[in-house]
């Protein structure tokens, strides 16, 4: 992991909304192949952060590069226009804490939909590829059914299908259990871990702690808009430093299942 | 009271013309008051703060003036600047502007109201504020559109009576032609009300039936 290249790069991330700082210079690099996991307390500013890396939401400073593009900027250095904007985010993959499904459209549609109006493949082509890959996450029984008709986990797993159609080269996932039952949170899980087995790089923000401990090459604490604390872990969580995160984890205790 | 049945038996069929020409007048006109509104409803999300003013504009004046006043506009001034239009044409030309003016509201309302993820759905695929628009929000819109939007065809078909103004021979002029003759404005304008009342109720109808055939969610 450590000989990897860096695939992401966020320096000085920095966000206000109003008077209040929610990411003050965030810090972060993710080697090619890493799953990270981003963990704190709720309004730590984890989802902002990314959002910021997509440019769902426009950082105040700091800069954004992955692979050999920096967000927001053309290859000369000059400002992005909106259709190299967009170009750029389709780098990442972004799965949603509430799935944001296109509620009019099929599993398969909804994962062909971008292939087809952004990358401009064939309608047959790219509903063949959803196909493939709404069958890869379990889903081969569901392709034609439309949002509502499927459970919550099942909806995840679309999604995850939506950002994986792109080809992205990482996809940020923003806490893809919170809005599930209990009994549908493991389905969503595996999927994820088996994305992490294949070598995806993934930034994921979430609350399971089974899985940062199973699937995280690195943990990131985030406490007030900053990175308070970082490491494998084994380490994070075995011999916090932080104290924030030290209180952060004996409230965890209760729930986490070991 | 003398109600005079000789002149509603005289008069029913009679209206019949005019009928026909407020439904000719009032579906040319819708047809191309959804297509301006639509338009205009579109390029009021679009980015350009250009497109967005002028649009503001637009509706801003159509809101803040008078229909019979819109339609001399269009009748009396449009020649001074070379363009002259028959009747009909003028009449359909107003109401579809005027009517254009409060789809573009409803068309900009609705779409606004989809919900935030799903544009940020789009655009984390690396799709366009515009490809979101048309694939992903628009194609939601449609179903919450129709109640509103036959609220504004309802009241364009009311509104096309003041095109009796400029001699459009619709229902309107066409009973008032009949009352200058006849002189039996109590029975000619009840017979024009109920026709009024029993086109704008198929229309309602049909938007009904149009509302339910659309795909829910
Ligand atoms: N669009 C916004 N406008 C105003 N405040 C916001 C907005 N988004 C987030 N915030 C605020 O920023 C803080 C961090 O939010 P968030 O990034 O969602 O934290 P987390 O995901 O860690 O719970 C919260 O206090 C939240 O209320
Ligand atoms: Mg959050």
């Amino acid at each position: 992991m450590v000989t990897r290249p860096v695939l992401v790069e966020a320096r000085g991330i920095s966000k206000s909304f109003g008077a209040r700082n929610v990411l003050q210079s965030v810090d972060l690099s993710v080697h090619e192949g890493e799953t990270v996991v981003i963990i704190g307390a709720s309004g730590s500013g984890k989802t902002t952060f990314l959002r910021c890396l997509n440019r769902l939401e426009t950082p105040d400073a700091g800069t954004v590069r992955i692979a050999d593009v920096t967000i927001g900027q053309r290859a000369d250095g000059r400002p992005a226009d909106e259709r190299e904007l967009a170009n750029q985010r389709r780098l990442f993959g972004f799965v949603f804490q509430r799935f944001n499904l296109f509620p009019h459209l099929t599993a398969a549609q909804n994962v062909a939909l971008g292939p087809r109006r952004v990358l401009g493949i064939p309608r047959a082509q790219a509903e063949a590829r959803a196909v493939q890959e709404l069958t890869r996450l379990g889903l081969a029984d569901h392709v034609n059914k439309r949002p509502g008709q499927l459970s919550g986990g099942q909806q995840q797993r679309v999604a995850i299908a939506r950002a994986l159609a792109m080809d992205p080269r990482v996809i940020l996932f923003d806490e893809p259990t919170s809005a599930l039952d209990p009994e549908l949170v493991q389905e969503v899980l595996d999927a994820m871990r088996a994305l992490a087995a294949e070598g995806m790089t993934m930034v994921v923000v979430t609350h399971e702690m089974r899985f940062a401990r199973q699937v995280a090459d690195r943990v990131v604490f985030m406490a007030d808009g900053r990175i308070a604390e970082e490491g494998p872990p084994e380490t994070l969580f075995g011999a916090p430093r932080d104290e924030r995160l030290q209180r952060f984890l004996r409230h965890l205790e209760p729930q986490r299942d070991l | 009271m003398y109600f005079d049945w000789n002149v509603v038996t005289y008069a029913a069929p009679l209206l019949a013309h005019g009928v026909v020409m407020t439904l000719q007048v009032s579906a040319v006109a819708a047809v191309l008051g959804l297509l301006l509104g639509l338009a205009a409803g579109l390029a009021s999300l679009s980015n350009s703060v250009l497109l967005r003013g002028v649009i503001r504009l637009y509706v801003e004046f159509i809101r803040g003036t008078p229909l019979l006043i819109q339609i001399f506009l269009v009748f009396f001034a449009l020649p001074v600047i070379g363009i002259r239009l028959p009747e009909f044409w003028a009449g359909v030309v107003a109401l579809a502007l005027n009517a254009g003016a409060y789809i573009a509201e409803v068309v900009r309302g609705t779409v606004g109201s989809i919900e935030k993820g799903q544009s940020e759905a789009g655009l984390s695929i690396g799709m366009t504020r515009r490809a979101t628009l048309m694939w992903v929000l628009l194609p939601q819109a449609w179903r919450p559109m129709v109640p509103a939007l036959t609220n504004d065809l309802i009241t364009l078909t009311k509104n096309s009576s003041l095109l009796s103004v400029i001699s459009v021979y619709e229902l309107t002029r066409a009973g008032q032609a009949i009352i200058a003759t006849h002189f039996a404005p109590f029975e000619i304008f009840l017979l024009l009300a109920l026709y009024y009342w029993a086109l704008i109720s198929a229309l309602a109808y049909v938007s009904r039936r149009i509302e339910r055939a659309l795909p829910s969610w």
